[in-house]
């Protein structure tokens, strides 16, 4: 469980996030929405610590992690595992490489156990021979599930998914937070995604929190995010004419 | 003096939770490669030319007949030793691997890639910077010692071949009031260069923020900044060293 409390992070005067609480639970994907420039990104890089938030606590199963020392942040963001926006692999190392990072540098597994525990990521992934490839020779898609292979390979507690679907078809979108939500069920880990995807927020959206220009205005769970009464989340729900439609039908 | 306080910092950033020896010998075993054997080709080609046409200029301007030739080979040899090889090399150094440095670093933060290292828990600084700057300090005075020797080698070649000095005249020359300090001149030069061009040029990389257009802007930083850097160290150094 992740526990944030009264999280605020000015830049250059302009509060971009201001007196943010919540709780993500444990075993359930935890949904951070909002529209574009509303902090989610910033409240996520507060949350892992690479950004010192102005105030505020985060706690990540009691330990706060905002007041650590340099060592147990280490140890904690070692318990981490993180999905960024475009991959963020490394362009020097190939896919397998790529994920056997974390295990290298963390563990002191031998290498034919970091080898089986890489295939099995990979595998669980959905991808299979593409161990040798360089991420400049695979599709976006791709470098995501390469991207969630590596976050999970070290048997994290918990997942942090910066905007997974962005620039993806909406096919591949679909897959790729599909399996956001089986890792999450199937390892039991917290998992945070920051998304404006509305097929995100209803297909693997189990506990949501709205911000709007920096501050969270609304929390609930998908079925009650059509419902709520705060005409800001409406409009953010309701944005495209596909859901108008069904707004429509309701 | 904002800049050069950030630049301290990140240089104390480098050593502290760093991550196990075998991990640094292995990254920089291949920053040598990268930085280091695939320049020599380049140093050769550089330092050969130099040091020709060091020969040839000085011998124009050698009009008195009462200078011994071998003279040349001796102005040849110090020009090498003491500034040719250690500072016109730093400029090309900063140039070709700076700027690489700075490029690859500043892609590396525009794509999350540092962010990526540090959400593992990994030192980004001293994971990425510390062996480009170990891999420096180790190649560049081999780098300096593979120009000086072309140097004076392509000055051999120049002056026998259009006969401006006998290859007897130019090694008398060379050997002529030879001075080993300046050897150890040259190489404490190149420490100090190799140093402030790799670490320079990885502050002005990592930091880069924004995107394509400011790695750019990061890159030409960091050769310009290194440049200057090495010009001023080597006057220090010059002022320093010599008072004997």
């Amino acid at each position: 469980m992740i526990k944030i409390k009264n999280i605020s992070k000015t830049f250059a005067g302009k509060h971009v996030i201001d007196g943010i609480s919540n709780e993500f639970d444990k075993g359930k994907t935890n949904l951070i929405i909002g529209s574009s420039g509303t902090g989610k990104s910033v409240l996520l890089k507060c949350i892992v610590g690479l950004i010192n938030p102005d105030e505020g606590n985060v706690f990540y199963d009691l330990r706060n992690f905002t007041e650590a020392d340099k060592e147990m942040k280490a140890e904690i963001r070692r318990e981490i595992g993180m999905l960024f926006q475009g991959g963020a692999l490394f362009d020097s190392k190939n896919v397998e490489k790529n994920v056997m990072f974390p295990l290298d540098i963390l563990t002191k597994m031998p290498q034919e156990e970091k080898m089986d525990r890489v295939n099995f990521c990979l595998k669980r992934v959905g991808l299979e021979n593409v161990n040798k490839k360089m991420p400049s020779e695979i599709s976006g898609g791709m470098k995501k599930r390469v991207g969630i292979a590596r976050a999970i390979v070290n048997n994290p507690n918990y997942l942090f998914c910066d905007e997974p679907n962005s620039g993806l078809d909406p096919q591949t979108a679909i897959l790729i937070d599909d399996l956001i939500g089986e890792i999450t069920h199937e390892f039991d880990i917290t998992t945070i995604v920051v998304t404006h995807d509305m097929n995100s927020v209803m297909g693997i959206g189990e506990k949501i929190m709205f911000l709007y220009k920096g501050r969270k205005l609304w929390e609930g769970s998908s079925k009650e995010v059509m419902n709520s009464a705060v005409e800001e989340l409406d409009d953010f729900v309701f944005s495209n004419k596909v859901m108008q439609s069904l707004k429509g039908r309701k | 003096m904002k800049g050069f306080g950030q630049y301290m910092i990140f240089l104390g950033t480098l050593m502290v939770r760093r991550e196990s020896f075998k991990t640094y010998y292995k990254l920089t075993l291949d920053e040598c490669m990268l930085i280091g054997i695939r320049s020599i080709a380049l140093v050769a080609l550089v330092a050969s030319f130099m040091g020709a046409v060091t020969t040839v200029q000085t011998a124009y301007n050698m009009v008195s007949p009462l200078i011994p030739r071998y003279v040349i080979s001796q102005v040849v040899r110090e020009m090498t030793i003491l500034e040719l090889a250690p500072t016109i090399m730093a400029v090309i150094y900063a140039g070709k691997v700076g700027s690489s440095m700075a490029g690859g670093l500043g892609t590396m933060r525009i794509t999350e890639q540092i962010d990526a290292l540090e959400v593992m828990g990994i030192n980004s600084a001293s994971y990425l910077v510390l062996p480009k700057i170990m891999a420096s300090l180790l190649m560049y005075p081999m780098l300096v010692v593979v120009a000086g020797g072309c140097s004076l080698l392509g000055g051999y070649l120049v002056g026998s071949v259009t006969g401006i000095i006998s290859p007897t005249d130019y090694i008398y020359g060379l050997r002529f009031y030879f001075d080993d300090y300046s050897i150890t001149f040259a190489l404490i030069k190149s420490f100090a260069f190799a140093f402030l061009i790799s670490s320079i040029s990885s502050f002005k990389g990592y930091y880069t923020q924004g995107g394509a257009l400011e790695v750019g802007i990061a890159t030409t930083a960091a050769v310009t900044s290194s440049i200057t850097a090495v010009l001023i160290s080597d006057y220090a150094l010059a002022q320093l060293l010599y008072v004997r």
